[in-house]
Formats: C-alpha cells, sequence, structure tokens
C-alpha cells in the first residue's frame, strides 16, 4: 500500500513516519510536499506531528490553508483514509476534518512522557487491530492537547463511537490523573462520523518497534493497512473512477 | 487605517493562562481580581474603504484569525 506523509514546514514526525511505515510495515511510504496539490496514487495520508508553521497564530491553524490541505479534504470526503497525529490532529481540527480543538495544556507544561489509552471501540479501520480490551502504552509530546468541543459535539462523539482513545490507567480507567492535559472526557483520540479520518494526539510512530519500548502503536497502522488490503480504502477507486 | 482585533477564550474554555496570571496578580497584593482572560490583539493596516473591508474582516476572523470552536472575537476599522 502506498502512504503519503504530508511535510509542512515545521513538520518534525514525518521522517519517523516514514520509518514506521516503510522499514517496520514494508509498505510504500513518500513525502508530499505542502504545496503539492494532489496526493497522488495514495491509498492514506498521514498528516504527521511537529510544529506547522510556527504554531503561528493556533497550532495548526495556518496549515489548513496549504494547497495539499485541498487535496486531502477532497481525498478524505472521497472515504481516503487521513490520520493526523499530535500536530497532525490539531491540523485536522483546524480544517474542520474533525469536530473540535486543541487548546493550551491545563497544566501550562509541555508533557513529554508515556500514557495508557482506553481503546473504546474496535470499530474503526485504526482500532480494528486493537485487542478487545487491550490497553495501549504510546508516548505523547505536546503543549497544547486539551481536546475541547462543545457539548453537543461531545455529545455526538459519543453516541457515534466517535472516541477512539482516551487518557488511562494501566488498567484502563479513566481518571483525572491518568488526564495529561486537561482534556475533556480523556480524550486523546477521534474520528469523523464517515470513521475514514482520525486525528490522535499520542505518537504510534515512536512505539511500533520493541527497541523503543514498546510496540503498541503499530495496531494504529497495521489496523489502517488491513483496512485497505480488504478492500475497503474508497479513496483510490473513487478517484481512478473520476 | 486599521482593523483592531480582539480575541478572547470562550466562558466554556479552560483557561489555565488567565488562571496563572491571576494567581500573579494576587501574589503582588491585588485584592478583588475576579477573573483573568488571555486573550490575542492584532492590528491589521488597510487601506480603502472602511465598510467594504468589514465583512472581510468578519470572515477572516471567522476562518483564520480565531477559531470559533474555543474563541470569541470582536473588531473595530477606524
Amino acid at each position: 500500500m502506498r502512504f503519503a506523509v504530508l511535510q509542512f514546514p515545521g513538520s518534525n514526525c514525518d521522517q519517523d513516519c516514514v520509518h514506521v511505515l516503510s522499514n517496520v510495515l514494508g509498505q510504500q511510504a513518500d513525502y508530499l510536499w505542502h504545496k503539492e496539490e494532489s496526493v497522488g496514487d495514495a491509498d492514506a495520508v498521514v498528516v504527521p506531528g511537529g510544529f506547522s508553521y510556527g504554531d503561528y497564530l493556533r497550532t495548526g491553524s495556518i496549515a489548513q490553508f496549504s494547497p495539499v490541505m485541498s487535496a486531502v479534504k477532497a481525498f478524505a470526503d472521497d472515504g481516503g483514509l487521513v490520520i493526523g497525529i499530535c500536530n497532525g490532529f490539531q491540523i485536522l481540527c483546524e480544517s474542520g476534518l474533525l469536530p473540535g480543538a486543541l487548546v493550551r495544556n491545563r497544566s501550562l507544561q509541555f508533557r513529554c512522557e508515556h500514557v495508557y489509552l482506553k481503546v473504546p471501540t474496535t470499530d474503526s479501520p485504526f482500532t480494528r487491530e486493537v485487542p478487545e480490551g487491550k490497553v495501549l502504552r504510546v508516548p505523547i509530546a505536546h503543549g497544547e492537547g486539551c481536546y475541547f468541543a462543545d457539548e453537543a459535539a461531545l455529545a455526538s462523539l459519543q453516541a457515534n463511537g466517535q472516541i477512539l482513545f482516551q487518557y488511562a490507567t494501566e488498567a484502563g480507567e479513566l481518571t483525572d490523573e491518568a488526564n495529561p492535559n486537561g482534556s475533556l472526557l480523556n480524550i486523546a483520540g477521534i474520528c469523523n462520523d464517515g470513521r475514514n479520518v482520525c486525528g490522535m494526539m499520542p505518537h504510534p510512530e515512536r512505539a511500533s518497534e520493541n527497541i523503543l519500548g514498546g510496540d503498541d502503536g503499530r495496531l494504529v497502522f497495521e489496523g489502517m493497512l488491513r483496512h485497505l488490503e480488504a478492500g475497503a480504502g474508497v479513496g483510490q477507486a473513487a478517484a481512478a473512477e473520476a | 487605517m486599521k482593523a483592531k482585533i480582539v480575541i478572547t477564550p470562550k466562558k466554556a474554555v479552560l483557561d489555565p493562562q488567565g488562571k496563572t496570571v491571576q494567581a500573579a496578580l494576587e501574589q503582588m497584593g491585588h485584592d478583588g481580581v475576579k477573573a483573568v482572560h488571555v486573550g490575542k490583539y492584532l492590528e491589521i493596516e488597510l487601506e480603502g474603504d472602511a465598510e467594504a473591508w468589514r465583512p472581510k474582516i468578519d470572515e477572516a476572523c471567522h476562518k483564520l484569525l480565531s477559531n470559533p470552536v474555543i474563541e470569541d472575537y470582536h473588531f473595530t476599522i477606524e
């Protein structure tokens, strides 16, 4: 499968994503510069972490106007798989591809540590390979990861099972102590209502090899891969028909 | 002519910066500080007709300069 990993000025997790997708999972992964106007023949798009445009104005706010984001929106509207990690999650929210917003951590501190994630549903391309009830251990590294959405949006996320990852204890309990940034409902990651666009603050690409202290994050990419192999990825097919 | 834009966090959004500044003001010895809200102020230098700019600045505030999910804004053009 072909993955396009976006590069904005200030992206800094793009190489980690390409490494995991190509060297660990054996897939084709190519960088896609933000000035490109097409995602080409990609089967899936990764919006990596970093500090796009220096986090000027608001995190992720400038990147939404990059030419490549119009192509990513069209790709997502066609059902193509898109995952945004950390700054990528912020960009997807600012672009309107995902509901809500990420604001300054409650502690005002940049938090860089491993966290535990409860996975409330395996009904998504991003969580389908996670064994039922398994709590993931994945690192975070962010200053603006506090998820906010208004009450109606939160209710809709819950009703549709769009909450994919929640900060939890090692046993999978949602507690305030386990919440590193003050996110509402301990939200660490969500998907859109079409279930083909995912955003998450934790970094699965930094937890995809045991030599780095754990490989739970790999399940996220493997889920996307299995979903595409099953032929459910309609992005490329739809583009070919068009 | 300038558009002067003030952006503030919505009341429902956690404002840890505001809380921290409030605590510092109290530390300075100021009593009676009820709340502090930390936002942004932008000045945009413009030329042309102020009334023609008004809807354009409003759109820019809505789509780029603020995030309506978490922030409110108001502006003047003078």
